[in-house]
């Protein structure tokens, strides 16, 4: 599995948002075709890392590095890491009202497009690719034509976020609690998005609190993040046994949780 | 919000493209205002009689009333005797015949800012009446126009012509008294649009009229007549830019439209003068009268405007719902960036019975730019089920800057409906973080957001013009964000 280079790697990551350490060193490496789960009790800075990876400045970075493709990553402006291929599908997703959802992903497309030296896609072209997408998260096409997650209901949102990923096709996904204020349908419907999604050449990054996405969303390595620490790494399985002992487990003071696990 | 704050200072490197001055020699007469300066201007027109009296009616008028200060905007007093009140290109004194007789230089400066008066490079689908200084310079498609019956021309050619239409019509919206500006206008006034269009025709092309100053120390005095006869229709659309000066110019044009009977009028204004630089030195005032009246049942006044330039704006478009059933419209965008600041809104006067009104003003304020809507509805007795319907929306960009709504409503019928909405809200940095998150620049999203915030008001331009009013508002937001 750990053949080539890695697409992702973050090594001793230091972030704070002002003067508060919310990262106290997490190491990660990610490569194309692997999924990873990233859980951890509320506060544990789990959004934290996807935000600090998709580059949001008020997460400060105070050591550390994060490399993608060899690249250094925290050179590089959001908007270019989002060009580059890395995609967060957002927690809360923001309203932009006026601008129809439409527009706004024919924007961001071409955007992607353009930098990867492609050609824009004709309006004929576009609606084609966006209507296939559109079906795969089962959304209805009028909400094409509203401003974007203006007036949405929660799972509509997250479904959106969805849709784009799609349409965008990036290399690297982070879905920053996805799972969260949906149903089971909803949830079904976003997994299945997801999983139309994988790849060998794609990697996938899935922050969550609950273990209940990952019976859709099978994820390849699990990862507890404590207080800014990656505390425990494994397979499947450790979202399994996490949902059955909960975060107290991993949170008691022992030997696996010692300084000796940081490099 | 401290990050996108800091970026909005970027706004401030932003060029005004227009800023040009034009080498062409004028004919200047001397500062200063008095009924001699205002005996001249006639004759230089050559102007009946009639119009002479009312100019210095107007004038000894003006001399009794102060200077209004109600508004929010600050500035410092104006010399009124300072000012140049008449100033036209030398080559325009025996006004030319043809378009090859205009100096290469006017025509020059025309196609520069984009709008060719040569015939065979005539904006498709547009006539338009050049303004330079204080005369009209040329007039396209008015053959054309004449076909159909329609008059089309500068105002001085229309008094030279028209003038039983002009006598008739002039001052009948906002007379030689309503208020220090429109009085001093009708002291002073030197060239504008004239327009007419006969009984039950549909006006084929889009009228405009590009206003643009170009000598310093000049006030630019317009005057605007439109004027719809019963059944017609017309939509019209003004555009006005300055050269960059360190000094303020005076810009107090007042425009009037008559709709008479089942006539529909659509006015746009595309304002660009120059805003004065990063330190809020120079730039237009722009003080307007603008002012519609609805004198027929079921006639219809629409008032579109995006105002991206001066120094200080403070016009107010407004509609007199006088025919039963009239309909009157305010669509505005107002942008103020550095030290701009801009008191606008509209006026809209309920007399007939089921007259409507719509008002939707956008103000976005960016770098210490004050921006206020102003506006007052008003339903007399007589105007039975009268409806009014406003929305007011406010965007801002950093925390310098200002918004500001004030909204009157004077209702003296009880079967009124007025209905008023208003939000302000701020760009905020989770939006622009999702923007590029999804590969956009900040400027690209700045720009996608201020538009989509506009769609309202720019969907309501000719669609020639929409364009252009999106360019414009890019252009402004340029090097908004970093």
């Amino acid at each position: 599995m750990k053949n080539g280079s890695p697409m992702l790697s973050i090594e001793n990551l230091h972030s704070a948002i002002g003067e508060k350490p919310i990262l106290r060193g997490v190491d990660l490496v990610v490569h194309a075709g692997e999924v990873h789960a990233i859980m951890g009790p509320n506060g544990s800075g789990k959004s934290t890392l996807a935000n600090v990876i998709a580059g949001r400045e008020e997460f400060r970075v105070t050591a550390g590095a994060i490399r993608y493709d060899g690249r250094d990553l925290l050179a590089m402006p959001p908007e270019e890491r989002a060009r580059e291929g890395i995609f967060l599908a957002f927690q809360n997703p923001v309203e932009i009202p006026g601008v129809s959802n439409l527009y706004f992903l024919k924007a961001a497309l071409n955007a992607v497009r353009k930098h990867r030296g492609l050609q824009e896609l004709d309006v004929v072209e576009f609606r084609d690719t966006v209507l296939e997408r559109l079906r795969l998260v089962e959304m209805s096409e009028d909400l094409l034509q509203r401003a974007v997650n203006d007036g949405f209901s929660g799972g509509e949102k997250k479904r959106n976020e969805i849709l784009q990923l799609a349409v965008l096709e990036p290399r690297l996904a982070i879905l920053d609690e996805t799972d969260s204020g949906l149903d089971i349908d909803a949830l079904k419907i976003v997994a299945a998005g997801v999983n139309a999604y994988r790849s060998p050449e794609r990697a996938i990054v899935v922050v969550t609190h609950y273990q209940r996405l990952l019976n859709h969303i099978v994820p390849d390595f699990v990862h507890v993040l404590v207080e800014g620490r990656i505390v425990r790494s494994g397979g499947r399985d450790l979202a399994l046994e996490l949902e059955e002992r909960g975060y107290g487990w991993v949170q008691s003071p022992s030997a696996e949780v010692g300084e000796e696990a940081r490099p | 919000m401290e990050n996108a704050a800091s970026q909005v200072k970027g706004w401030v490197d932003q060029e005004y493209r227009w800023g040009f001055v034009s080498p062409v020699e004028a004919d200047t007469i001397p500062k200063g205002l008095n009924e001699e300066i205002i005996r001249t201007i006639s004759a230089r027109k050559h102007e009946p009689g009639f119009l002479l009296e009312r100019r210095l009616k107007a004038y000894r008028q003006w001399l009794t009333m102060v200077e209004p200060r109600w508004s929010t905007v600050c500035y410092n007093p104006i010399d009124f005797q300072d000012i140049v009140y008449y100033s036209a290109p030398r080559s325009m004194k025996d006004r030319p015949k043809s378009l090859g007789e205009i100096d290469p230089e006017l025509l020059r400066t025309y196609e520069r800012l984009g709008i060719p008066l040569r015939e065979q490079e005539f904006l498709a689908g547009v006539a338009v009446d050049a303004v330079f200084d204080s005369v009209s310079v040329a007039t396209t498609y008015q053959k054309e126009l004449a076909k159909v019956g329609i008059l089309f021309c500068s105002f001085s050619e229309a008094v030279q012509h028209y003038p039983r239409l002009v006598e008739k019509y002039l001052g009948t919206v906002v007379p030689y008294n309503d208020n220090y500006f429109a009085s001093l206008n009708s002291a002073v006034f030197t060239d504008g649009s004239f327009c007419y269009i006969p009984p039950g025709v549909r006006c084929p092309v889009e009228l405009s009229t590009y206003f643009r100053i170009n000598a310093e120390n000049t006030g630019q005095f317009e005057r605007t007549l439109v004027i719809a006869d019963a059944g017609s229709y017309v939509s019209y659309l003004e555009g006005c830019t300055a050269p960059r000066r360190d000094t303020n110019q005076l810009h107090a044009a007042v425009v009037e439209l008559i709709a008479l009977e089942d006539a529909e009028i659509r006015y746009a204004t595309v304002q660009n003068w120059y805003p004065g630089d990063k330190e809020g030195k120079g730039g237009i005032y722009n003080f307007v009268t603008k002012r519609g009246l609805c004198a027929g049942n079921n006639s219809r006044i629409s008032w579109t405007q995006v105002e991206t330039g001066s120094a200080i704006t403070w016009k107010y478009p407004s509609v007199i719902l006088k025919g039963d059933n009239s309909v009157g419209q305010f669509h505005g965008v107002a942008l103020t960036n550095n030290f701009q600041q801009a008191d606008t809104g509209t006026k809209m006067t309920h007399i007939g019975k089921n007259t409507r009104s719509t008002i939707v003003n956008k103000g976005i304020s960016a770098g210490r730019g004050q921006n206020t809507y102003r506006g007052l509805v008003k339903v007399l007795k007589t105007a039975e089920n009268a409806r009014n319907f406003t929305q007011c929306d406010s965007l801002l960009l950093g925390d310098r800057c200002g918004a500001h709504t004030f909204p009157y409503i004077e209702v003296k019928n009880p079967t009124a409906r007025v209905e008023h909405e208003a939000s302000t809200s701020k760009i905020g940095e989770d939006q622009l973080f999702y923007c590029q998150q999804r590969g956009l620049s900040r400027e690209d999203a700045v720009s996608m957001i201020v538009n989509g915030f506009c769609r309202e008001v720019i969907r309501n331009l000719p669609m020639e013009f929409a364009v252009e009013a999106q360019k414009l508002l890019e252009i402004s937001l340029e090097g908004s964000v970093g």
